[in-house]
């Protein structure tokens, strides 16, 4: 896990909001890739160039935004299929968690897939709620801001983001929330 | 004219008429004569209502007196999809309405993809005393509230249905309404409830009802529960499980072993939620027996789904994810071979590249595998020409087809080219096929062989594909037996439906959204078929505000004897005789 915030180039293709479900951009151009992401500069020469997506593929452009009843599936059978990727991180889609920080009127959702490890996560959540993280030490936790971000894992415990490898942390993290204030304080400082 | 004395007296044509079941066959020998009729009226007691808005209720009262079971339907199929708008209608009240005057001996109802609600419910469980069978299928307007309504009351009722109908789900505890002297539940699914039951409600019910032999839980109903409710159902031939997971702990596996071994009838098991797949083992016992396994919820992997249909040689019906891979439907090609039914389900629907290695082998290997397969519903990404034309050289008796390639548009994977020649093959050998689903890249070519060889179809599903109108004349003018005709998003348009127009008062129903009618066509159509309610159903406002050949979003024609219906929302016109001729 990397101690320091921006240490890989900046994906905003990944934290870019859309309509679409994540994954669709990025993977539909490689037809022979494996669900693994690959680095921003490869996807955005693929995108850039429909000709070569067209010749991979012999059809026009996939759509990227969901198709109204397509394909052909009932919502509940839809929704079950929801619920339990939320529940199994080996499932290939994405891995749905709500996030809430203290003071906003209304929580959103991001998937953690997006993101391959703790800065991008952080940065798109500065992004998503316009706030600063302050810095990240193992002994102090986030120092520099009155901001801590938290989740709460498969114990129902709160923890601090951060302290665990990064799969661990996508494997066992049910829910973020963003603390303020001295709730906020009290996390990493000797607690 | 002068009257015959009947041969018979009316009680012996009466008795004769009893072994005459078909609806078909009870129209027949309604129309042999006038006194044939009336003894037939009289004494018909099913009654099977396609279509809710081709007949009034005053209409069936007028000529079946007598009726003791009754089936509707009502939103057209494509509402399963999110196709038609909220509000559209469907509502069944006013049918219960009429029929609790009318009917007090009603004894069963089943309705399908209608509004049904609390006070509807409430109205059946005040009306009809002997109501034993209730069946709402995808239905939905109600609440728990007006279950509970049920369970007071009908305290005949052995069998309660819920089959994927949307519940509002207010409180588990409807079931405590069944009061302690009822004890003549046979069937109970209640698989689609969202929030949790009142399992002590529950078991005891269970328990006092001795001639329980179905019984499907919701995914509420926890792992270590069942055991319980298996013991107080020793006798169950059909059986949802709730959640299929929790802790292992080796005492509660051999709980659950053993509780499920002692269900010695066992024929149809689902439900799987959340599958640990560590507990499976503790259904192998029954495995032998079942006929019908339903793991649509279950994702578990490939392996552990071989393991179990190798188990399983009386398989009749499988439904599955795609995580069973082209590995596992091989398994099951080689271990079930009296399988007639198999649906595979996509695990990831909305991702464009596989998450599972599930392709056109699979199906080629059921189709060659198995024998007795006649009903498929299969997803998959891509598919082949070639393949498709050796899956119908294999199976030449297929009923029911329905291949979805997920991603619309898309060609055969190894030529490129549209799957015309491969659906082809599949209508020019399967001789019985009855219902057909297409999907991939298909031209115009495509529907000109459906219509020449589909000669028995009566139900097909189209979408995103087609050239011209001509696809869709070579259907409406080629398939003698269509009944429904649905289609979304093909370039089909104002030619075709007018040039076979007279064809559309043969069938039960005709659906087309994002299609080219125009409004004009719409109206040209309602204008001259009276016999049929010609639907324009358009959420952008009043189809006079727009060009006439401006095309509509989507249209819903169906043949009724009920003329216009009444209860239309703000967004659905009906064309009729008037409508060339009213402003607005």
């Amino acid at each position: 896990m990397e101690g320091k915030a921006h240490e890989n180039d900046l994906n905003l293709k990944a934290t870019e909001l859309t309509l679409g479900l994540p994954g669709r951009d990025e993977i539909s151009d490689l037809p022979n890739q494996t669900k693994k992401r690959s680095p921003p500069a490869d996807l955005k020469n693929e995108e850039g160039n429909p000709d070569a997506k067209n010749a991979q593929k012999g059809t026009a452009p996939p759509a990227k935004e969901q198709i109204v009843g397509w394909p052909p599936i009932r919502s509940y059978r839809k929704n079950s299929l929801q619920v339990n990727k939320n529940t199994e991180a080996e499932t290939a889609a994405g891995i749905y968690v709500k996030v809430s920080m203290d003071g906003a009127p209304y929580l959103r959702k991001i998937d953690l897939r997006v993101y391959k490890c703790y800065p991008e996560l952080l940065k798109a959540l500065e992004v998503m709620f316009k706030f600063t993280i302050g810095q990240y030490s193992e002994r102090e936790g986030y120092k520099g801001s009155e901001y801590a971000p938290t989740y709460e894992d498969k114990d129902g415990d709160w923890m601090l983001v951060g302290d665990v490898p990064w799969d661990m942390f996508m494997s066992s993290c049910k829910k973020l929330r963003i603390m303020k204030g001295s709730e906020a304080r009290g996390l990493g400082c000797g607690v | 004219m002068p009257k015959r004395a009947n041969s018979f007296p009316e009680e012996v044509l009466e008795y004769v008429f009893s072994f005459i079941q078909t609806d078909q066959d009870r129209s027949s020998i309604s129309t042999v004569c006038k006194s044939w009729y009336e003894i037939e009226r009289w004494c018909r007691r099913r009654i099977f209502i396609g279509n809710c808005y081709a007949v009034s209720p005053r209409m069936l009262i007028r000529r079946f007196p007598d009726v003791r079971s009754i089936e509707l339907k009502g939103k057209p199929h494509f509402a399963d999809f999110n196709l038609v708008p909220e509000g559209w209608g469907g509502y069944v009240y006013p049918w219960i309405a009429a029929m609790a005057s009318a009917y007090p001996w009603l004894e069963e109802i089943k309705l399908k993809r209608m509004v049904v609600t609390d006070e509807t419910l409430e109205l059946i469980a005040k009306s009809f005393k002997n109501m034993k069978l209730l069946v709402l299928s995808s239905c939905e307007g109600f609440s728990t509230d007006g279950l509970a309504a049920i369970a007071a009351n009908c305290r005949n009722l052995r069998e309660l249905d819920l089959h994927e109908s949307d519940v509002e789900d207010l409180s588990g505890h409807w079931l405590s309404h069944f009061p302690d002297t009822y004890t003549s539940l046979v069937s109970l699914n209640i698989a689609c409830l969202g929030s949790e039951l009142s399992f002590s409600a529950l078991e005891r019910l269970v328990a006092r009802c001795p001639n329980l032999r179905s019984l499907r839980l919701n995914r509420s109903v926890p792992l270590d529960r069942l055991a319980n409710l298996l013991r107080l159902a020793p006798r169950l031939t059909d059986l949802g499980t709730g959640a299929y997971s929790a802790e292992w702990r080796p005492d509660v596996f051999a709980i659950l072993s053993r509780a499920i071994s002692g269900c010695k009838e066992l024929k149809s098991l689902s439900g799987f939620w959340d599958v640990v797949p560590s507990y499976l083992p503790a259904i192998y016992s029954i495995c032998p027996g079942l006929t019908s396994l339903n793991l649509s919820y279950a994702t578990i992997q490939s392996p552990a789904l071989v393991k179990l249909v190798s188990q399983c040689p009386n398989l009749q019906r499988l439904w599955v994810l795609d995580y069973i891979e082209d590995v596992g439907l091989d398994a099951l090609a080689e271990s079930c071979k009296d399988l007639r039914e198999l649906r595979v389900f996509p695990s990831d629907p909305f991702v464009v590249e596989p998450n599972v290695s599930l392709t056109e082998q699979g199906l080629i290997s059921v189709s060659e595998g198995c024998p007795k397969l006649h009903s498929v519903l299969y997803f998959c990404r891509q598919m082949s020409n070639d393949a498709l034309i050796t899956i119908a050289r294999n199976q030449p008796n297929f009923t029911c087809f329905r291949l979805c390639i997920i991603e619309p548009k898309i060609p055969d994977y190894l030529t490129l080219q549209p799957f015309d020649v491969g659906f082809g093959a599949i209508v020019e050998n399967c001789k019985n096929l009855r219902r057909l689903s297409v999907s991939g890249l298909l031209t115009d070519q495509a529907f000109d062989y459906i219509g020449t060889y589909g000669k028995k179809l009566e139900m097909l599903s189209i979408a995103f594909a087609g050239d011209s109108d001509l696809g869709l004349h070579h259907i409406l003018s080629g398939c003698d037996n269509l009944r429904k005709l649905e289609i979304r998003d093909c370039p089909f348009g104002d030619k075709a439906l007018l040039a076979n127009a007279a064809k559309l008062e043969t069938m039960r129903s005709l659906w087309m959204s994002s299609c080219s009618v125009s409004y004009g066509a719409c109206k040209l159509l309602g204008q001259r078929l009276p016999r049929l309610n010609v639907e324009v159903i358009d959420e952008r406002g009043h189809p006079e505000s727009r060009p006439e050949n401006s095309p509509v979003e989507k249209l819903y024609i169906y043949r009724s004897v009920a003329g216009p219906r009444f209860d239309m929302p703000g967004f659905v016109w009906t064309m009729d005789e008037d409508s060339a001729l009213r402003v607005t």
